[in-house]
C-alpha cells in the first residue's frame, strides 16, 4: 500500500469514525447534563422554533455593533463561505463526495475556486494576525486557538500546492492534502472546532430562553 | 475647521491614557484555609453547571467580540474586561471537572487547579466590573449568555468568602433585617404615614385579602419615598382592590447579587408567600431592575413550581391599566428620554410597557442612540454601586451614558429603577451633569387625570 491509498483508505476511514464517535462524546456529555426546569410565566414563545429563530438571527449583527466588530466578522465570513466552496464546489471534490454518497451536483470552474481557496487563506491569515495582536485576543486565546486555525488552514495549503507541483510529485502531494483533511476531521469534535455543531446549541438554548421571556434575542 | 489649541492636551485622549487599573484589594470573609476556599468555589461551580452553561462554555470560539459590548472594556481598553476572561476560571472549572473531556484535561494537566491567588485577582472581576447588564450577550455570535454565567460564577464566590466588603455586609443586613438598608417593617410603616400625610393620599396597609399586593425597593423607601405615594396614587385611581404588607414588602435581592442561592430564596419566598396569604392575584414590583429578574424570572423557580399569582413591573401594570383605559394622564409637553433599567429590558422583556406610558403622556419621546434593548447599563447594577472601591471606575464608565443621553437633547431623562437612578445620581454629583434622572411612575403619578363616576 502506498502513501496515496493509505490515505484515501485506512486514514481517511478512521479520521471519519473518530470524527462521528467524538461530536457524539461531546453533545452527549453536554445534553447528559442536569436542566432545571423553568417555571416562570414565559411571556413570547420559547421552544423549538424559538432556537431555530436565533439559530438564524445571530448569523447576523445587530445595529450598535456593526461598526465594532465588522472587520472580523467580515473576514469570518469570508473564511467560512470560503471553506464551505473550496470543500463542496470544487468538481474533483464532489467527484469524491459521488463516489461516497452516490449522486453529485454543480461545481465551480477550477480557476474560480483556486481564487476562492486563496482568498480564504489570506481571510485565515488576517484572523491569525488579529488574534496575535489584538490584546483582547492574545489575553483569551489559547493552544486550542492556534492548533485550530493550523488544521483548518492545512487542507487548504496542500490543496492549493496541488496544482503547483513543487517538490512532490501529484500522488504524493494528493496523499498529504488528505491526510491533512484526516488530521482536520479528527481535530474537529475535540477542540474548538467543535462551535461547528455546538453552534446550534448554544444560540439555540439563548433563543429558547430569552424568546420565552419575550427579551431582547 | 477646528482649530486646537496646543498649550493644553485634549481631555478626551488624555483620560483614556491615564487610566490605571484601580489597587488591587482581595477581600475576604470568614475563617476558611486557603484549600477549603478553593475546593467550596470549585464545588459550587460545578453545582451551576448544566446544559446551557455547559455548552456555551465548550461553544465559545474566543473571538473577543464581547469586549466591545462591555461598557469597561470599551472605556478602559484593559483586555482583562473581555466579559468572557471575566468568568475564565468558572470555564476552566467546567473543562478540568464536568466537560466531556474532563478527564483528558486532568490527565495531561492541559487546564491547571485554580488558585487562590487567582480566584481573589477574579473577585474584582466578577464583582467590580460586571453590572450583569447582559449587553455582551447580545454581541456573541454564538449567542452564549455571558452574563447569566457570571451571576453563577458568583456563587462559587460566596460560597469561597471571596466578595467585596460593601456588597457582603449589604447582603448580609438584607438576609438578617429582611432590608439592605436595615429598614423595618416599623421603618416602612412610619415612612408610609409620613408620605400619607404629606402627600393627602390613603395608602392602604395589612389588608387581610386584595388583589395585588404591592412591594417596594429600599432605596425607594429611603431616598425617594415619593415613589410610595406615588404608587398609591396610581394604584388607588386604577380603582384596585390592593395593599402594602409590612410582612413582606422588601423588592430587592442581594442574596441574588452577592450570589448567596438560600438568601436569595429566602427573600423572594417572603413576598410569595405574602401574596399567598392575602389571596393576591397579582405581585406589583416596583421600580427596580434586578428586583424584576428576581421575581418575574426566578421566583417561581425559587418556590419549585408556577406561582399562582401574576408578576408585573410597575410599568407594565400601568401600561395596561392605561391601555384597559383604567387609568388617564393628562398631556405633558415635554420632550423626554428614557433609560432602560437592563433587567427589565434587555434581560427582561418589557421594554414596550414604558414607551406606551409614555405616548399615553403625549410626550415628545426621543429615543437613545442605540438605546432600548442596546442601551448603556447606568454602571451601577449587579450590585456595583454598593461596592466603594469600584467607584472611580463606575464614573469612567458612566461617560458613555452621558453620551447616549446628551445626544437626544431631551429636556427630561427618565428611568423605572431605583438603583440605576441612584448610580444616576451619584455620578451626575461626580461629575456635575446637569441632567437629573426623574421617575417614570412619579410622572405618571403627578399628572394622573381624575375620573369622575
Ligand atoms: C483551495 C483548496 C483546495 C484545493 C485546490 C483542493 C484540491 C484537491 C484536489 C486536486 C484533490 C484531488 C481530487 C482527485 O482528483 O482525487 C483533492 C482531494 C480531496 N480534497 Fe481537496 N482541495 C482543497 C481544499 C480541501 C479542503 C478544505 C478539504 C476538506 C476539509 C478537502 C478535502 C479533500 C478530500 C477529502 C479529498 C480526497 C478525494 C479523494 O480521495 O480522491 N480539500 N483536493
Ligand atoms: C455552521 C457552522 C459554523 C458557524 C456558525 C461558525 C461560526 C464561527 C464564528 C462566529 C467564528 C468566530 C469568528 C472570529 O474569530 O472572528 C468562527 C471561527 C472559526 N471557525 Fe467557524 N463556524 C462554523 C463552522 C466551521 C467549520 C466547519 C470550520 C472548520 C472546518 C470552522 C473553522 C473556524 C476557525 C478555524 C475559526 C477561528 C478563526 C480565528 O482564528 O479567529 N468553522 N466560526
Ligand atoms: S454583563 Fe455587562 S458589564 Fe458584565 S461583562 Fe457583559 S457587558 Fe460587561
Ligand atoms: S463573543 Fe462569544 S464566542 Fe466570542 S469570545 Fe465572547 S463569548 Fe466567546
Amino acid at each position: 500500500m502506498d502513501l496515496l491509498e493509505f490515505a484515501r483508505g485506512p486514514a481517511l476511514q478512521t479520521a471519519a469514525y473518530i470524527l462521528v464517535a467524538g461530536t457524539i462524546w461531546r453533545i452527549v456529555g453536554i445534553v447528559m447534563l442536569k436542566e432545571k426546569a423553568d417555571y416562570s410565566e414565559p411571556r413570547g414563545r420559547g421552544g423549538f422554533f424559538a432556537a431555530l429563530k436565533v439559530i438564524w438571527t445571530r448569523a447576523f449583527t445587530a445595529e450598535p455593533f456593526k461598526k465594532a466588530t465588522m472587520y472580523p466578522k467580515m473576514m469570518a465570513y469570508v473564511m467560512h463561505i470560503g471553506l464551505f466552496a473550496t470543500i463542496f464546489l470544487f468538481t474533483p471534490h464532489i467527484v469524491f463526495f459521488e463516489g461516497w454518497m452516490g449522486f453529485d451536483w454543480p461545481g465551480l470552474p477550477n480557476s474560480v475556486i483556486f481564487f476562492i481557496g486563496v482568498a480564504t487563506v489570506i481571510s485565515g491569515v488576517a484572523l491569525l494576525v488579529r488574534r496575535m495582536t489584538s490584546p483582547v485576543l492574545k489575553m483569551i486565546s489559547n493552544f486550542d486557538d492556534y492548533f485550530s486555525w493550523f488544521v483548518t488552514m492545512l487542507p487548504l495549503i496542500t490543496g492549493l500546492l496541488i496544482p503547483v507541483r513543487v517538490l512532490f510529485q501529484y500522488e504524493d502531494l494528493l496523499a498529504i492534502h488528505i491526510l491533512s483533511v484526516a488530521l482536520l476531521l479528527i481535530w474537529l469534535p475535540f477542540g474548538k472546532l467543535g462551535h461547528a455543531f455546538l453552534v446550534f446549541i448554544t444560540r439555540g438554548t439563548t433563543g429558547m430562553v430569552f424568546e420565552r421571556r419575550g427579551a431582547r434575542t | 475647521m477646528t482649530t486646537v489649541d496646543g498649550r493644553h492636551r485634549l481631555d478626551r485622549e488624555a483620560e483614556r491614557i491615564a487610566y490605571k487599573p484601580p489597587e488591587a484589594r482581595h477581600d475576604k470573609q470568614g475563617d476558611m484555609s486557603t484549600d477549603e476556599r478553593v475546593e467550596h468555589a470549585m464545588h459550587h461551580f460545578v453545582k451551576n453547571f448544566n446544559t446551557q452553561t455547559a455548552s456555551y462554555l465548550d461553544g465559545c470560539v474566543h473571538c473577543g467580540m464581547c469586549a466591545d459590548a462591555c461598557h469597561y472594556h470599551v472605556r478602559t481598553d484593559d483586555p482583562r474586561y473581555t466579559p468572557i476572561w471575566k468568568i475564565e476560571l468558572f470555564k476552566r472549572a467546567y473543562k478540568r471537572e464536568v466537560g466531556p473531556f474532563a478527564f483528558f484535561y486532568r490527565l495531561f494537566g492541559f487546564k491547571k487547579k485554580i488558585t487562590i491567588d487567582q480566584l481573589e485577582e477574579w473577585q474584582h472581576l466578577l464583582y467590580d466590573s460586571c453590572t450583569v447588564c447582559g449587553r455582551c450577550s447580545l454581541v456573541c455570535p454564538m449567542g452564549i449568555d455571558i452574563a447569566g454565567m457570571v451571576s453563577m460564577a458568583r456563587h462559587g464566590m460566596f460560597k469561597a468568602g471571596l466578595i467585596p466588603h460593601e456588597l457582603h455586609e449589604t447582603a448580609k443586613r438584607a438576609a438578617e433585617t429582611g432590608s439592605p438598608l436595615g429598614i423595618t417593617p416599623e421603618k416602612f410603616e412610619e415612612r408610609l404615614e409620613w408620605m400619607a400625610d404629606e402627600h393627602e393620599v390613603d395608602i392602604p396597609l395589612n389588608i387581610e385579602k386584595a388583589d395585588v399586593l404591592a412591594v417596594m425597593s429600599s432605596i425607594e423607601i429611603q431616598k425617594y419615598p415619593e415613589s410610595m405615594a406615588a404608587t398609591a396614587k396610581i394604584l388607588n385611581a386604577a380603582g384596585e382592590s390592593w395593599t402594602f404588607r409590612s410582612d413582606g414588602f422588601e423588592a430587592t435581592n442581594f442574596g441574588m447579587l452577592s450570589g448567596n442561592t438560600d438568601w436569595q430564596k429566602e427573600a423572594s419566598m417572603k413576598l410569595i408567600n405574602t401574596a399567598i396569604k392575602i389571596g393576591a392575584k397579582k405581585l406589583v414590583l416596583p421600580e427596580c431592575g434586578h428586583a424584576y429578574m428576581a421575581m418575574r424570572w426566578m421566583g417561581a423557580n425559587m418556590y419549585g413550581k408556577p406561582l399562582p399569582f401574576k408578576v408585573q413591573h410597575i410599568s407594565e401594570y400601568i401600561a395596561d391599566a392605561l391601555n384597559e383605559g383604567r387609568l388617564k394622564v393628562k398631556k405633558v409637553d415635554k420632550s423626554v428620554t428614557f433609560h432602560d433599567p437592563c433587567q427589565v429590558s434587555r434581560r427582561g422583556g418589557a421594554t414596550q410597557a414604558p414607551r406606551d406610558i409614555l405616548k399615553h403622556l403625549g410626550v415628545d419621546f426621543r429615543e437613545m442612540p442605540n438605546g432600548g434593548d442596546y442601551n448603556w447599563c447606568c454602571g451601577g447594577g449587579g450590585g456595583v454601586v454598593t461596592i466603594k472601591r469600584a467607584d472611580e471606575l463606575r464614573h469612567r464608565v458612566f461617560k458613555l451614558k452621558m453620551d447616549q443621553v446628551e445626544a437626544t437633547e431631551a429636556e427630561e431623562l427618565l428611568s423605572s429603577c431605583a438603583n440605576c437612578r441612584q448610580s444616576f445620581d451619584d455620578s451626575q454629583q461626580h461629575f456635575g451633569w446637569d441632567y437629573t434622572m426623574g421617575s417614570l411612575m412619579e410622572m405618571v403619578a403627578d399628572n394622573i387625570e381624575e375620573q369622575r363616576s
